[in-house]
């Protein structure tokens, strides 16, 4: 290697950089990774996101997608996948961003309001229209006879969500974590196929047409219907489900390296603004923010809902007992 | 295998007819039918079927559903991917076929099996290899990361030009050739091994020195062969799926090769772009078919 080009090439660096500067319009590229679910809200989103910044700054935003399960996701931004920010199903992804690859502070959840949540979902049941297997709550999961499409809860955030609501209910019902796994151990003998993402499984579900009853997502759920019509498919929603908190996050390292972390915090923050908050709704998520949440909140069953710090003392802890090597989901899915 | 094939027919059309063209006569039409029924349920039907939805909600969607920024960036990225694979594994390919069929040389038989490993492993592994080596956690991003790495300077150019590697087009191009490594050689090998050292032998012996041997004896002696071979692996590099899929990081107008784009589009129930896209690769898909058979008719012209 010669050096000598060096001082050359930095000067020539910071022309360059002097003619940036002075141009008018700035054109940023973010990169957001996110789960499966969230394709539709964010190609509005961005579009969205792109005028406002255009209107408050004067340049031009990009942002790029990439969708797949939360997991899988997580595990591409460990491997070194450029995401300015990541928007993923559960904290739980997150946290193993920041320990795996240590790309953002471990306490990147108090960055944002509501646990870095914008919008909240909760977990219902897909069925195929007029319920022919009478599908009601979790306890007809597990009766013989009864295909459940979910995805693999090792890759799949909705999947790991579903999991823990059907073990909580299972839990309160039968009153021991013994009771509990055994009724999750029933309920995974009946799922035919563990597909990756959400997507793929609700793809498997409606398209493909196998299994009676589809785990899923709320805004999966009428995203299905939406598409499909009511009279292919019902909305089951159960006694009891889980408060899913899909957080974001701005991964300092790459937006640091990329000079985006102002644009990409902007990103964000723009999800809890009013505009982004009734673009959440109309994607069928929960907003969070009280006016928008009240504009859609016909669209919503009023379910009970649990957190997952109630029942299971945050995700750190859940991943490790349940869906870690060894956890057991690994327990209960290798012996089946 | 062309030549064996024209040989045979070549003895059908002499005196006695074999005693495969003897059989009953309903023997025959079964047999015909069943192949026939087969190719139509396997073949023509799942092609028709991707063009009668590409065109169900009629021309116009169909153009509009091919005019998509990301769509056209994948078919771009797709025909980039080919356009380096090819030729890497076209230089490869003749190399390794012209060591292995015209000379022994210790390891011989490892080369070979070696050879033969992409075909061997899953794509999937074969992705996941390379995000081993090229991922951040992998050596390349342990090199990037490194306080004291050996050649300092390029460490600095790599990290001052950005290079990435996996989730970007070289590991797509890198995973694609790996995949499609042993189209061409395995065409070769078994060509340049029946025609043997002979020709080369002879052309030495009246002066030509190794190049010369090259390109005026060996080349013209394989080149349907080759051709053949450069067809096969340009149809699997850009079809190819499992292994650009975990390299490529989803990235839409970004990194999704077609067959990439396919599948999102599909997923987000956009069907009429889904089978367009589709679409295109059956037509790159039918275009290579119909060189394959130009090729083997003129192979089969030249040596009638």
């Amino acid at each position: 290697m010669n050096f000598s080009h060096l001082p050359r090439l930095a000067s020539a660096a910071l022309a360059a950089l002097a003619l940036a500067g002075s141009a008018a319009a700035k054109s940023i590229e973010l990169l957001n990774v996110s789960y499966d679910p969230t394709r539709e809200l964010y190609v509005e989103y961005n579009a969205a996101f792109a005028a406002h910044w255009k209107t408050k700054t004067g340049d031009d935003v990009v942002v790029k997608q990439s969708h797949g399960g939360s997991g899988k996701q997580a595990r591409s931004v460990i491997d070194g996948l450029r995401a300015d920010v990541v928007t993923l199903a559960l904290a739980g992804d997150i946290d193993a961003i920041a320990k795996n690859a240590g790309a953002l502070p471990a306490d990147w959840q108090t960055r944002f309001p509501h646990n870095s949540a914008p919008y909240t979902s909760t977990i219902v049941f897909l069925v195929r229209k007029g319920n022919p297997k009478g599908i009601k709550d979790w306890d007809d999961l597990v009766k013989p006879g009864v295909a459940i499409i979910t995805p693999n809860p090792k890759t799949s955030g909705g999947a790991r969500w579903n999991y823990l609501a059907a073990w909580e209910f299972a839990k309160r019902q039968l009153g021991s974590d013994d009771a509990a796994k055994a009724f999750v151990a029933k309920l995974y003998k009946n799922v035919p196929v563990l597909d990756s993402g959400a997507r793929g499984a609700t793809t498997t579900f409606v398209q493909r047409g196998i299994g009676d009853v589809f785990l899923s997502w709320e805004n999966e759920a009428f995203l299905a219907v939406k598409e499909f019509g009511a009279d292919q498919f019902e909305i089951v929603v159960p006694s009891l489900s889980i408060l899913a908190e899909p957080p974001v996050a701005v991964v300092d390292k790459v937006a640091k390296r990329k000079g985006t972390a102002e644009v990409a915090k902007a990103y964000l923050e723009y999800l809890y603004s009013p505009e982004g908050q009734d673009l959440a709704g109309k994607h069928f998520y929960r907003p969070i923010d009280p006016a928008a949440a009240a504009k859609y909140a016909s669209q919503f069953t009023k379910v009970e809902l649990f957190t997952i710090d109630q029942a299971f003392g945050g995700w750190a802890k859940a991943q490790k007992a349940h869906f870690d090597d060894g956890g057991f989901f690994d327990q209960i899915y290798l012996k089946n | 295998m062309a030549s064996a094939v024209s040989s045979l027919s070549r003895s059908a059309g002499s005196t006695t007819r074999p005693l495969a063209t003897r059989d009953a006569l309903w023997l025959r039409y079964t047999l015909t039918a069943v192949a026939l029924g087969f190719l139509a349920l396997f073949l023509v039907l799942p092609l028709v079927a991707v063009f009668a939805e590409a065109f169900r909600r009629g021309i116009g969607a169909y153009f509009a559903a091919l005019n998509d920024p990301d769509g056209l960036h994948a078919l771009k990225l797709t025909l980039l991917t080919a356009g380096l694979a090819v030729p890497a594994n076209l230089v490869f390919g003749v190399a390794a076929a012209w060591c292995i069929a015209k000379f022994t040389f210790p390891g011989k038989s490892l080369l070979i099996t070696l050879i033969d490993l992409p075909f061997a492993v899953s794509p999937v592994i074969s992705g996941l290899i390379y995000v081993l080596l090229f991922g951040a956690q992998g050596w390349y991003g342990h090199y990037l990361d490194a306080e004291q790495p050996w050649l300092p300077g390029l460490q600095a150019w790599l990290i001052e030009q950005d290079f990435k590697i996996i989730f970007a087009v070289p590991g797509i191009v890198l995973a694609t050739t790996f995949v499609t490594f042993p189209f061409i050689a395995r065409e070769l090998i078994p060509l340049m091994q029946t025609q043997g050292n002979d020709e080369e032998y002879a052309a030495i012996t009246l002066g030509a020195n190794g190049w010369q041997t090259f390109w005026k004896v060996t080349l013209p002696n394989i080149k349907w062969g080759l051709f053949y071979g450069v067809i096969l692996c340009n149809a699997r590099a850009m079809g190819e799926f499992g292994a650009v899929s975990v390299v490529s990081g989803h990235i839409r107008g970004e990194t999704n090769t077609l067959p990439l784009h396919v599948e999102i589009l599909y997923n987000e129930y956009q069907f009429v772009g889904a089978f367009a896209a589709a679409s295109i690769l059956a037509l790159l898909a039918l275009v290579t078919l119909v060189l394959k058979s130009l090729v083997e008719w003129a192979h089969a012209r030249r040596h009638a």
